[in-house]
Formats: structure tokens, C-alpha cells, sequence
């Protein structure tokens, strides 16, 4: 873990209450300075009030809440070096792009014929030189959303909030502005904390992403990590797409599914401990039932395929065996021929792309 | 973790800290909220519980109130044939208007919904100049049209109708509630109809229901807090109504509001006014009750 | 939203007429009363050419002239206090929770659904009562007047106001003033500059509706009033129950023309721009 100075945003056992609801349950987290931080879980799981404890829109119930090894914890917002990015921009209505973006230096004091020429400047930064004297309600989505980024970044803040600053956006607009954003905090060097509930958009942009859900820190890592090696179902369910079959481990090397297979797995757990085994779809091979590899490299299973569907790129099998149906995604390669529906096939998987996780909570 | 240095410490976050900060939140909210709550709890709630408490009290032979020897005979005399037909006549005509109003106002509101925002709009304001302009001058429009030398009569004095003016009969007192209480039923209505979300209609209607069917089924659920609303705002001061019976009404249709008014200022039976007054203040809470109760959740 | 809404030719055609019918009815009686203002006939309600006599009667006639002094006075006097305590109020209820504020919106919305006669009675029990302990306890003589009529005025004045403003409020995104506390203002300065100018339609709204109604009001009025205190509706509706003259018809329409200009203003003020959402 990063040292305590270099830290830009260090929490210690935060903990939030509403009532009796414990919207943020006792999370340790640091940010470093520069990152591109995600902060990933669906809605309701103490991300967004994560976030908002840091810009100091809400008082955390206890635990400490550090900006560059400096406390903030009680701090109102106007007195901490963060600023938001908000979900729908927030833009002033009343004002114009050039009033919006200098709203912040104003008020911290700065001159007006200062503050705008930093605003123009950062205006032209966001590419929306030209626009300064229209209203918010002029601008498109992608606009405002700029609009509220360069009212955020012409502060100069320590640390950039950004709380699902895509969500309004349609597909297209949220590619490019994925990019946009990532170029602009690499440029800046700023740490970015980001909140959001798509895991995808999360992968593509962070350089660590921690998942949440209720209100649990579950998860801290780079994508890699939290797509290879979930510490739990829940995980392993949120990021990316997975088969999750029950098992109970034999001992330190050897787990049994439910239909009795044992498979070669290596944890730590007990024996008769209840696991999870994730397997991703896209890990699983599929073929005739002679086409099995040797048992001492991975683990197969026999089973019937119950559907097809193909998406260009992939094939996406439904698999029957005993139990449960399980997921399998190939590559479509033009000329090959595939299975279908009803096709008796075995399935196998090599030895190191099954990852176990405790069966414990989160049932996804 | 490390540990906080003293100087520091104050700006950690504890329960104490949000506690009281929430206290002080809710401080400046009451501060903000008590000039206005003690001026409403001064001059509205202590005048409304002074007048339930005057309905219990005596009237003296010399037409004053005495504020003691409490008891139930201003109610009582609700029971006399005298009030209780003013009662009766009271609710009777609130009833008649709510429902012309309802029947006008709803495929009013509903034609209305059906506009182009635009129109919709203008025609919006329409309704509303009656709705807050000067009441007292809409009846005394009646007055002059049902006159004697008015056109209306002169109107059907010509066509050979003769002794048919309507002044100062109930009718009249109806027509001039309906025109001026017409704009209380249409808002809340249209209100109601224009949040619908009318691709259930066409819903209802793709599932082959008629026209007829899908109104029942569909439209009048969907829009009934706008009826029991309207209807609320409508029956309520028409039951009060003081001044369109004045103006429109003769003295065979006295109603509770000029009942009420003539205790008071001509009678100087103070706590017969008070307790038909309490009566009145009963209804009204129990119809907004109900309506809140419906689901209803602003007037 | 489609505004074919698969109706036959007859229902819409029927819905059409009655639309027309309810525009008629709610315009024609008011179009007339108008026209006979301007009538050069001592009977009213029969043309007898045009004339502006009935105008001039009414800015000569010393009574009214008082009586429409009065008005204006309690009306301006009352709004103000109002819009202050109602703007407080709505913005308390629309940004805080605090003890008892769901009993004190209650209250708020009490004098909007009361009827007339029943806040009269009220008012004027209250400052009786009040005016006999006064008596009593200090030996201090007030009576009826203007300032008994003013303060009843403000008890209804504040709920209208505040209703109009928490709508504005409602209608305005929270987020706005947090974003501003973000941006380093204070409490204060994210109310002067974002807030505020944000609800000032709403204010200006509500304080044009409080005169209205303080200008329309006749049975609180009558109730409270004492001698000298005699507002333009009371006297009016005095006139009116004697019988109807030329001269009522024509202060009738300077009354109705003032309410008719204050709404469409209050209208107006509530649809202007500026912040209905984010």
C-alpha cells in the first residue's frame, strides 16, 4: 500500500449511518496521487456516499478521512482542495458557461478579469471556446458534461470527483468522452475518483477500481485483478461474466462439484468448507467427447448443449451438464463449423483459469 | 493507519460531531421556519381553537358571550328545523354545484390535456385569470346580466317568457357558485389527466378494448385525486359561501355562510356562529383527510 | 405526446363545443359588465351609448377614493410581511427537517383550504378575546382598524406565498446549491447566488398573488374592519347589497382589470426562465 503522505485521499474507517441504515460500513481505502480511480457497485452500495464524504457533502459518522495526509473529516465542502464532477452537472441554470466555470475562482476571492482568463482558458481546454456566453440549456449533453468538468478543473483541486458522470450520456457520446476524460486526468495529472455502476466502463478507464456493495469495501485492485482473481462470489458475479459452480473443498489441493467430479484446485480453506468455483465463459473449451485433453492438465465435464447464440465475434453456448447450465463463449471463425441445440459435447477448462471463491454472503 | 496528530484531531469525524451537526441543521431549519410557524400559531391556530371554544360557551341576555358555564346548547340549536333546513338547503346546493362542475369540468380537462403543449398552455391561463381574479365583481356580473333591465331577462321576456328571472332564486345562487368555483374543479383535474401517461390508452385500446372501456377502465382511475380533488375544492366553499348568496341569493336561500355571518354581526349570537363555524371547520378537515387518505398528495 | 387520441368525430366534436361553451361562459358575463361600464344609461344593464361619465363618478366619488386607499395600503403592507415569512417558511420545509415541521406544514396549508366565513369568524374572535385581556391585564384600549385587518390579511397571504415558492423550490435540483458549496462558496453566498436568484420568480410570483387576494378579500375584511378601516371590496359589496348602479359597475371593472394585470404578471413571473430543473 501507498505511504500515508503520498496519498491523495487516505480513509480510515469510515463508517456512515442514516438512522439505522448503514449506508457505509467501516472502509479503508488510499488513493494515490495521479490515479484513475473507480469507485464500482450497483446502486445503493455506498458509493456515491463514499464519494460525497470526501467532497464534504455529507459528515462521515466516525473514522478519518484524509487530502494529502491533511484531515478533512469536518471540513465543509467549501473548505476542502476537491471538487465534483455531479451526476446530472448541476449547471447553473441563471448563469452563462463563462459565469458557470469562473463560479469557483469567484468566489475563493480570486479578481474577475483573473478569473476569466483562467475560465476562457480552461473553456478552450474542454474544446468549448466560442460557447462562453450561451446558457446551460443551450448545450447538449456532451457539452454540459464538459461544461462541468472545466467548472471543476479550472479550481485546480487536489483531487477530482467525478460521481456517474456518463450516465446521461447515449453509447456513442460515452465512448468518446471515456477517452476524452482519461487523456485530460493523464495530461492533468490529477487523481480522479470516479464513481459508477458499469463494470465495463470502470475496466476500460481505471488504473484500480474498488468494488462495493452494501455498503462493504469488498475489493481493491487493478482490472486484471479483479477480473482473474475475485476475493468473493459477489465479485466474481459484478466484473464481467462468469459461471459460478457450487463446490465443497476435499482438502488444500482437491475441491468435489456437486456431481461428485473432482477437480485439482489449490486454496486455503478447510476441508467441507462450501466454495464458489468461477469459471469465465470465454475459459471454457468446448468439443467432441474423444477430443478431451489428459486429465493432468485441466478438468473436463460432459454435457449437452441446450442453445446457441451467435454475436459475430463469439458463440455463446448454453451447456447442461448434471446440474446446472453453464455459459461457454468461443471465437466464431468463419468456415468452422458449430454445434447445435441437442449436440452431446464435453467441455474442459485448463488448470489455471478456474479461481475459487468462498461461498459465504453475496449470492449474485 | 496512522495515528492523528492532536492539532488534527478535532477535524475527525465522530457521532458527536454528526449529531450535532445535524442538530444544528435542524436548528437552522426551525429558525428559518418560526417567524412564519409562531405568526400562523398566533393569529391561525389560537383564533381557530378560541372559536371552538366560544362554541361551547353562553350567550347573555345582553348579547354578549360568557365565557363560562360550559355547554352543548349552540349545538343543540343545529338540531332546530330553522338550522337544520339552512344545513340541508347548505349542503344540497354544495352538492348540485360540485356536480355541475364535475360534469363541465372533466371533458373540459380532458379536451385540455389532449392539446399541443402550446395550446395547452394558452388555454391554461384562460382558466386561471377566473380562477384568481375578483370574485366578488364575477358574481356581481351575474347580478347585472339577471337584473331586472338585463339582458338575460330581457332576453326571455321577449321571447314571451314572462316573471322567469332566476335572481334570487337557489338556481341563481348555483350559477354564481358553479362560475366562480368552475376554475377549482378544472386545475387539480387536469393536473391528473395531463401526468397520464396516455400510451395506456392506446395500450387498452391495442388489447381491444372500446372507447367506452378503456375510459372506465383506464382514464377514470387514473384520474380520480384530480376529481376527488376538484370536487374537495369545489364542495367546500360552496358549503362556506357567503358572498354569492348575498349577491345572487334572496332570503329564502339563506345558506350556513350568511347563517353564520348573521349571528355574528346581526343576531350577536356568538356561539351559535361558533359552533356552526366548527361544524363547517369539522367537514372541511374530514374531506381533506379523505383526500390525503385517497392517495391525494397535494391540493 | 400525440394528440390523436382515437376519438370518433362525435365525441371530439362535442368535446370542442363544450371547451367553447366553458370559455364563453367564464368570459361573456365579465365582457359585459365591461361594455355596460361604458353605458350612457342610468338602468344597468341596458345600453344607452357610450360615455366614460361612470369613471369619472368613481375617481370624484370622495368615499371610494378612501376605501380604494385603504385597500392598497393593507394590501401592500400585508404582501410584504407575507412574502418574507412564506419565502422563509417554504424554504425551511423544502431544505430542512426540524422538530414539528410536519405539523407546521399542515398550518400552512390550513388558510388555503378554509373557508371565508370561517377564518372570519376566527379572526374576529381572536382580536376580541384578545383586545378584552388587553383590557383586563394592562389597561390598554386598542380597536378594530386597519392593523386588524392587515394582520388577518397576512395570516392567509403567508400559506399562498409559501406554496408558490416551495414549488419553485421543488422544481429546483438540490445538487445546484451543493455544487455551488463545492465550489468553494459559503452558505451564505451559495443562497445569494445560486438560490435566491433561482427562486425569485416563485417570490415575485407569490408576492403578486398576495396582493390579488388581499384586493379580492370582502368576508375576512368585513369581519375585522372598524370605522376608517372600510377596504374597496367591503365597500363595494355594501353597495351591491342595496342594489346595483352604474357607479358599481364601473369601479367593478377597475377591479377586475387590477386582479385580471396582477395574475397574468404572477403568471408570468412563475413561467420565467432560469432553473425549473438542472
Amino acid at each position: 500500500m501507498t505511504e500515508q503522505s503520498t496519498s491523495a485521499v487516505s480513509i480510515n474507517g469510515v463508517t456512515k449511518r442514516f438512522g439505522d441504515v448503514v449506508a457505509v460500513d467501516n472502509v479503508n481505502l488510499e488513493i494515490a496521487d495521479g490515479e484513475f480511480f473507480a469507485m464500482l457497485g450497483p446502486s445503493g452500495c455506498g458509493k456515491t456516499t463514499t464519494l460525497r464524504m470526501i467532497a464534504g457533502l455529507e459528515f462521515p459518522t466516525e473514522g478519518s478521512l484524509q487530502i494529502f495526509g491533511e484531515e478533512v473529516g469536518t471540513l465543509p465542502p467549501n473548505k476542502r482542495p476537491v471538487n465534483t464532477v455531479f451526476q446530472n452537472y448541476a449547471l447553473f441554470p441563471h448563469m452563462n458557461i463563462l459565469d458557470n466555470v469562473s463560479f469557483g475562482l469567484r468566489m475563493k476571492g480570486v479578481d474577475k478579469k483573473t478569473a476569466s482568463a483562467q475560465a476562457n482558458e480552461m473553456i478552450d481546454l474542454v474544446r468549448l471556446g466560442g460557447m462562453e456566453k450561451r446558457r446551460p440549456n443551450q448545450l447538449s449533453g456532451g457539452q454540459q458534461q464538459r461544461v462541468a468538468l472545466a467548472r471543476a478543473l479550472v479550481n485546480k483541486p487536489k483531487v477530482l470527483l467525478l460521481d456517474e458522470p456518463l450516465g446521461a450520456l447515449d453509447l456513442k457520446l460515452r465512448q468518446d468522452m471515456q477517452t476524452e476524460l482519461k487523456s485530460l486526468q493523464r495530461e492533468l495529472g490529477v487523481s480522479f475518483v470516479f464513481v459508477t455502476h458499469d463494470q465495463e466502463e470502470a475496466l476500460t478507464m481505471s488504473d484500480r477500481i474498488a468494488v462495493m456493495h452494501d455498503g462493504q469495501l469488498l475489493q481493491v485492485g487493478n482490472p486484471e485483478q479483479l477480473y482473474s482473481q475475485p476475493v468473493n462470489r459477489f465479485v466474481a458475479d459484478f466484473i464481467g461474466q462468469t459461471n459460478l459452480i457450487d463446490a465443497t473443498v476435499a482438502d488444500d489441493e482437491m475441491i468435489v462439484l456437486a456431481n461428485g467430479t473432482k477437480v485439482r484446485a489449490p486454496n486455503p480453506h478447510p476441508p467441507g468448507t462450501k466454495v464458489a468455483m468461477s469459471l469465465r465463459p470465454e475459459s471454457i473449451m468446448i468439443g467432441d467427447r474423444e477430443a478431451v485433453p489428459s486429465e493432468s492438465q485441466s478438468t473436463s465435464l460432459s454435457g449437452v448443449i441446450s442453445s446457441v447464440v451467435y454475436l459475430g465475434h463469439s458463440v455463446v453456448y448454453t451447456v447442461n451438464v448434471d446440474w446446472m447450465p453453464l455459459e461457454v463463449r468461443v471465437p466464431a471463425v468463419a468456415g468452422v463449423s458449430r454445434y447445435e441445440a441437442g449436440a452431446e459435447i464435453a467441455i474442459w477448462w485448463d488448470r489455471l483459469s478456474d479461481w475459487i471463491v468462498p461461498d459465504e454472503g453475496y449470492r449474485g | 493507519m496512522t495515528a492523528v496528530a492532536p492539532d488534527e484531531q478535532s477535524l475527525v469525524a465522530t457521532p458527536e460531531f454528526e449529531r450535532s451537526n445535524e442538530r444544528n441543521k435542524r436548528r437552522s431549519g426551525l429558525l428559518m421556519a418560526l417567524p412564519a410557524y409562531v405568526y400562523l400559531v398566533l393569529f391561525f391556530a389560537l383564533p381557530l381553537i378560541i372559536v371552538v371554544v366560544y362554541s361551547f360557551a353562553t350567550r347573555t341576555r345582553s348579547g354578549g358571550t360568557a365565557l363560562s358555564g360550559w355547554n352543548l346548547d349552540s349545538y343543540q340549536k343545529l338540531g332546530e328545523p330553522i338550522v337544520r333546513d339552512i344545513l340541508f338547503r347548505s349542503l344540497l346546493l354544495a352538492l348540485i354545484t360540485t356536480f355541475i362542475c364535475l360534469v363541465i369540468a372533466y371533458p373540459f380537462s380532458y379536451y385540455l390535456s389532449t392539446r399541443s403543449p402550446m395550446v395547452r398552455n394558452i388555454m391554461l391561463v384562460f382558466v386561471m385569470i377566473p380562477f384568481w381574479s375578483n370574485f366578488l365583481v364575477r358574481n356581481y356580473a351575474w347580478r347585472v346580466l339577471l337584473g331586472n333591465n338585463g339582458p338575460i331577462t330581457r332576453l326571455t321576456e321577449g321571447v314571451g317568457w314572462e316573471e322567469s328571472s332566476i335572481l334570487f332564486t337557489p338556481t341563481a345562487v348555483v350559477l354564481g357558485l358553479v362560475y366562480g368555483f368552475l376554475p377549482f374543479m378544472i386545475l387539480p383535474m387536469y393536473a391528473a389527466l395531463e401526468r397520464m401517461d396516455w400510451s395506456l390508452i392506446e395500450a387498452s385500446r391495442d388489447l381491444g378494448a372500446t372507447g367506452v372501456q378503456t375510459f372506465r377502465n383506464i382514464t377514470l382511475p387514473l384520474s380520480r385525486p384530480g376529481v376527488i380533488a376538484g370536487s374537495i375544492l369545489v364542495f367546500i366553499p360552496s358549503l362556506g359561501a357567503y358572498v354569492t348568496p348575498q349577491i345572487l341569493g334572496g332570503a329564502k336561500t339563506t345558506l350556513l355562510g350568511s347563517y353564520i355571518v348573521t349571528q355574528f354581526l346581526t343576531a350577536r349570537n356568538w356561539p351559535v356562529g361558533a359552533s356552526v363555524s366548527t361544524v363547517l371547520m369539522v367537514v372541511m378537515l374530514g374531506a381533506t383527510l379523505m383526500y390525503f387518505r385517497s392517495g391525494g398528495k397535494t391540493l | 405526446m400525440s394528440t390523436t387520441k382515437q376519438l370518433r368525430g362525435g365525441a371530439k366534436w362535442a368535446l370542442s363545443v363544450n371547451a367553447v361553451l366553458v370559455y364563453v361562459f367564464f368570459y361573456a358575463p365579465i365582457a359585459l359588465l365591461v361594455m355596460y361600464s361604458f353605458s350612457n344609461d342610468n338602468l344597468v344593464g341596458r345600453w344607452g351609448g357610450f360615455t366614460l361619465d361612470w369613471y369619472r363618478a368613481f375617481g370624484e366619488n370622495q368615499e371610494v377614493q378612501n376605501a380604494l386607499s385603504v385597500s392598497l395600503k393593507v394590501a401592500l403592507f400585508s404582501t410584504l410581511i407575507s412574502v418574507i415569512l412564506g419565502t422563509t417558511a417554504a424554504l425551511a420545509l423544502e431544505r430542512y427537517r426540524f422538530r414539528g415541521n410536519r405539523f407546521f406544514d399542515a398550518l400552512l396549508y390550513l388558510p388555503v383550504i378554509i373557508p371565508d366565513v370561517t377564518m372570519a369568524v376566527m379572526m374576529l374572535l381572536f382580536f376580541t378575546q384578545l383586545f378584552n385581556f388587553l383590557d383586563a391585564v394592562f389597561g390598554i384600549r386598542f380597536a378594530k382598524g386597519l392593523a386588524t385587518v392587515t394582520l388577518s390579511h397576512i395570516a392567509f397571504s403567508i400559506s399562498f406565498v409559501s406554496i408558490v415558492v416551495r414549488a419553485r423550490l421543488a422544481g429546483m435540483n438540490e445538487t445546484l446549491e451543493e455544487a455551488a458549496r463545492d465550489l468553494y462558496a459559503s452558505r451564505w453566498k451559495a443562497f445569494r447566488y445560486v438560490t435566491l436568484p433561482l427562486i425569485t420568480p416563485g417570490v415575485v410570483g407569490g408576492a403578486l398573488l398576495a396582493l390579488t387576494i388581499s384586493l379580492d378579500d370582502v368576508v375576512i375584511t368585513q369581519f375585522v374592519a372598524g370605522p376608517g378601516s372600510t377596504t374597496l371590496p367591503v365597500y363595494v359589496f355594501g353597495l351591491i347589497r342595496r342594489g346595483v348602479s352604474p357607479l358599481i359597475n364601473a369601479v367593478s371593472v377597475v377591479m377586475l382589470a387590477a386582479s385580471i394585470l396582477l395574475v397574468l404578471l404572477s403568471l408570468l413571473a412563475q413561467r420565467a426562465r432560469g432553473g425549473t430543473t438542472a
